[in-house]
């Protein structure tokens, strides 16, 4: 039986038409895929039909009647759930609090707390998770908050379960925790429409598979009948290019001679990094390796300024440094594109222009302002430079897809034109097509003489630009690999041993 | 499940209340006569309506907001009973009622264009406070007198507590607002709501928080309250007055602070609210014992007060953060 079914939505944004004419059947009891690069209408298709924005043609049916969603909230009380990407709940209330936050069970009136606590207790255990459920959910790592935002849309005994990239903040074991549950869901009839960038995941758990591509539907296809590369071929609408994998060995080795750049020895930071030693030289590309956690960021960190080194020296440019704050490291040349584009990277309300200009006004001070001209033909340049999908420059960046902030955030150092750019997490949260470009830009930077370091979860990611990998665990630097030596197996069996 | 972390939550309370008895113990040892319930039970009449209205602003200060206009409201509510109870000899049990749901409206106006028009709450609230200092001058520039039976009984009602104490009838207007406040707070879902709007707007809009009805009811609260707190100021006054309470707002919003309610928004807890203004009192009556020191050295000691507590706050708030992030 059909749950929820959309047809022919539409939605437009002043120069773009984010959905054109698009169709969306969720069966009860079924994982529906819905997959799309950058800007092909996912983010809105899922806003639309959880009520968070309103579509400017189409209908939409639910249970067979015909359905217009007034707010998220009313699409909650009808059974409509979602988590979002970033963990939408509040960190400043508990954990019992953000479960059962507008359906509180009450007593004579007033709040059950023993109630709320003790089924918050059960609901989490569903999901093996066995935390004091009266602490502040900020107490907790962002994978248990996502599994908590997860078991709230669960709990409000939704039938239909929209999961947007639930599992881009977790690692292995607790994606298959995630699946288990959603293989549970779905057994009990119902409807999960599941985005996600990882294909692994798909044909793990998935049943049917929409495609969208440019705000146009492509397809719904049976995930069990459909091959991999033909999936891809669907999603990017051309044949997946070999550009992620690596053609140019030779190009490699020869760097091993160049001068070095940045030298770590025995850099550490207290709390936070045991003593490490890294160098990188001009024009290489450092992948560092690891899992969530292993002090990848934290190295990032400590190079730029953001945390004070404690330990151990930092040679940049042949000189030893000092960095206190980011703005000193800025000036010698580093740049730096950090982990969270959300919280620590865009300025949502300023437009692709001003966040471009930021960094490179920030260098220049701030009593030499940058003429608007000035400004205009650097976002025009970048915008052309690294294929940001956008109308003009005068866009808010928050209305971009994730893959197209990220490239205007890598603009903004670029535009300083840094000796060094460390980038942790480049492609976290960006689909394979913007993936293949950023690899491809980094390979391209290298050749022009810069140099990178650049944190990665994704093991052929990191195959295909580094020139070496050093592989991070319980931060510290536990093993480094150099030229032929860097296969996916080999990254792997560091991560694991060494 | 008490957890060594989730006390941290309390520590301001803790702070607060630490620095409440201290002050209270060093001017009992001081002066004779200050170790006593009789100032204990003042301290509490004569701030009665200035913890009333910081309650109605620890609401707003934890969604996040600020409300300028309540001394202004206060003032406007007392000028309105003067010309009506005063002047025109209306019962006073007819017009509470109309100024309460004249300070709420007020408010919730206030509400409805800082969530609609997506205006700041400090501009909007800035406006409220000309607009409500301005009609009440306009009424009477002149203090009214506010004379009647009513007030008389209201005067003498209460309760005699060993010691010489007077539990009046504010005292106890103020512990039922204290209850009120508390079981909204703590026990209905507007409170879990208002907190949800302070820790991120967003997040809770996404979450079914209905956003719009919370703020306008937030600033109704903050709105009523004040009104009643007009009331019982003219209770102490006997009189309304268009100049009264001026800058009141920002003894509210310092107590609110001193209370440990964190002025980002989305976290704080009303008593802390009453113990602020308690402190604040504290140091008043000291000051007044003694004598010889002038009363602005309240504001002086106030001023460090809030210093002090903004940087432990900043302090307190890195330090869970830091937890959080392992």
């Amino acid at each position: 039986m059909t749950l929820l079914s959309l047809s022919k939505v539409e939605k437009r944004y002043p120069g773009v038409k984010a959905l054109d004419g698009v169709d969306f059947q969720l069966r009860e009891g079924e994982v529906h895929a819905l997959l799309g690069e950058n800007g092909a209408g996912k983010s809105t298709l899922v806003k639309v039909m959880t009520g968070a924005l309103e579509g400017d043609g189409g209908s939409m049916t639910y249970l067979g009647e015909p359905l217009k969603l007034k707010s998220t909230a009313h699409a909650q009380t009808v059974g409509i759930s979602t988590v979002y990407q970033e963990v939408n709940l509040l960190p400043n209330l508990t954990v019992a609090q953000n479960l059962y936050l507008g359906r509180e069970p009450k007593k004579f009136g007033l709040i059950d707390w023993k109630r709320i606590n003790r089924q918050s207790r059960d609901v989490l255990k569903r999901f093996d998770l066995d935390i004091d459920v009266t602490r502040p959910l900020s107490t907790f790592s962002v994978a248990v908050q996502q599994l908590i935002a997860i078991a709230r849309g669960v709990d409000m005994s939704a039938k239909v379960l929209v999961l947007d990239e639930p599992t881009a903040s977790l690692d292995a074991d607790e994606c298959e925790q995630l699946f288990g549950v959603m293989r549970e869901l779905k057994a009990k009839g119902i409807g999960i429409v599941f985005i996600t960038h990882f294909l692994d995941q798909v044909y793990a758990v998935c049943d049917r598979i929409t495609i969208l591509r440019n705000g146009q539907l492509v397809g719904e296809f049976e995930a069990a009948t459909l091959p991999r590369s033909e999936l891809v071929g669907h999603m990017l609408g051309k044949e997946l290019q070999a550009e992620t994998k690596v053609q140019e060995g030779e190009a490699r080795n020869d760097k091993a001679l160049s001068e070095t750049l940045l030298e770590m020895d025995d850099v550490a930071v207290r709390g936070s990094l045991h003593p490490t030693s890294l160098t990188v030289r001009r024009g290489e590309a450092v992948g560092l390796a690891g899992l969530l956690g292993s002090g990848r960021s934290e190295v990032c960190r400590a190079v730029f300024g953001v945390d004070k080194k404690t330990d151990g020296t930092l040679t940049f440019k042949n000189s030893e440094q000092n960095f206190r704050q980011p703005a000193e490291a800025i000036a010698e040349g580093l740049a730096l594109c950090p982990e969270d584009r959300k919280t620590s990277g865009i300025v949502g309300p300023l437009s692709i222009r001003e966040n471009i200009a930021l960094a490179l006004q920030a260098r220049r001070g701030w009593w030499r302002p940058m003429n608007r001209a000035e400004q205009q033909q650097l976002a025009d340049k970048f915008i052309a430079e690294l294929q940001i999908a956008t109308p003009d420059a005068e866009k808010p960046i928050e209305q971009l897809s994730g893959g197209n902030q990220q490239k205007v955030i890598l603009a903004r150092w670029l535009a300083t034109n840094p000796q060094l750019l460390v980038l942790d997490e480049p492609t976290r949260g960006v689909d394979i097509g913007a993936h293949a470009e950023i690899l491809k830009l980094i390979k391209k930077f290298c050749s022009e003489g810069m140099s990178l370091l650049v944190t990665s979860s994704e093991l052929d990611e990191l195959v295909a630009f580094s020139d070496r990998v050093a592989v991070m665990r319980d931060r510290r630097k536990v093993a480094e690999i150099e030229a032929d030596d860097i296969t996916e197996g080999n990254i792997m069996q560091a991560i694991a041993e060494a | 499940m008490m957890h060594s972390l989730a006390n941290s939550r309390f520590t301001s309370l803790y702070v607060t209340s630490a620095l409440f008895v201290l002050l209270f113990l060093v001017g009992a040892f001081q002066f004779e006569g200050f170790g006593s319930t009789r100032v204990v039970a003042n301290l509490f009449s004569d701030n009665a309506f200035l913890v009333i209205t910081a309650i109605g602003m620890t609401f707003v200060i934890i969604s996040g907001g600020i409300d300028l206009s309540v001394g202004a409201v206060i003032a406007l509510t007392g000028v309105v009973c003067g010309l009506l109870i005063g002047e025109i000899q209306m019962h006073p049990l007819i017009v509470f009622p109309l100024v309460l749901i004249g300070g709420g409206l007020f408010g919730a106006s206030m509400g409805a264009l800082i969530h609609f028009y997506k205006l700041q709450p400090f501009i909007v609230t800035l406006a409220g406070m000309f607009l409500a200092r301005g009609l009440a001058t306009t009424l009477s520039e002149e203090s009214i007198p506010i004379d009647h039976p009513f007030y008389d009984t209201v005067a003498d009602f209460g309760m005699l507590l060993p010691g010489g104490a007077w539990v009046g009838a504010s005292t106890l207007i103020l512990f039922a607002v204290l209850i009120g406040a508390i079981l909204l707070a703590h026990f209905s879902r507007l409170g879990g709501f208002i907190y949800a709007l302070g820790g991120s707007a967003q997040s809770a809009q996404l979450m079914g928080v209905p956003v719009a009805r919370t703020t306008i009811s937030i600033y109704a609260i903050s709105g009523f309250l004040s009104a009643l707190g007009g009331i019982v100021y003219s209770f102490y006054t006997f009189s309304g007055y268009s100049l009264a309470a001026v800058g009141m707002e920002l003894d509210a919003i310092a107590a609110v602070v001193i209370g440990g309610t964190l002025l980002t928004g989305g976290s704080g807890y009303v008593v802390g609210t009453l113990i602020g203004v308690l402190i604040m009192g504290v140091i008043q009556t000291y000051i007044s014992f003694d004598g010889t020191l002038n009363s602005w050295w309240t504001k002086i000691v106030i001023g460090l007060l809030l210093f002090v507590f903004i940087g432990m706050q900043r302090l307190l708030t890195r330090r869970q953060v830091r937890v959080a992030g392992h």
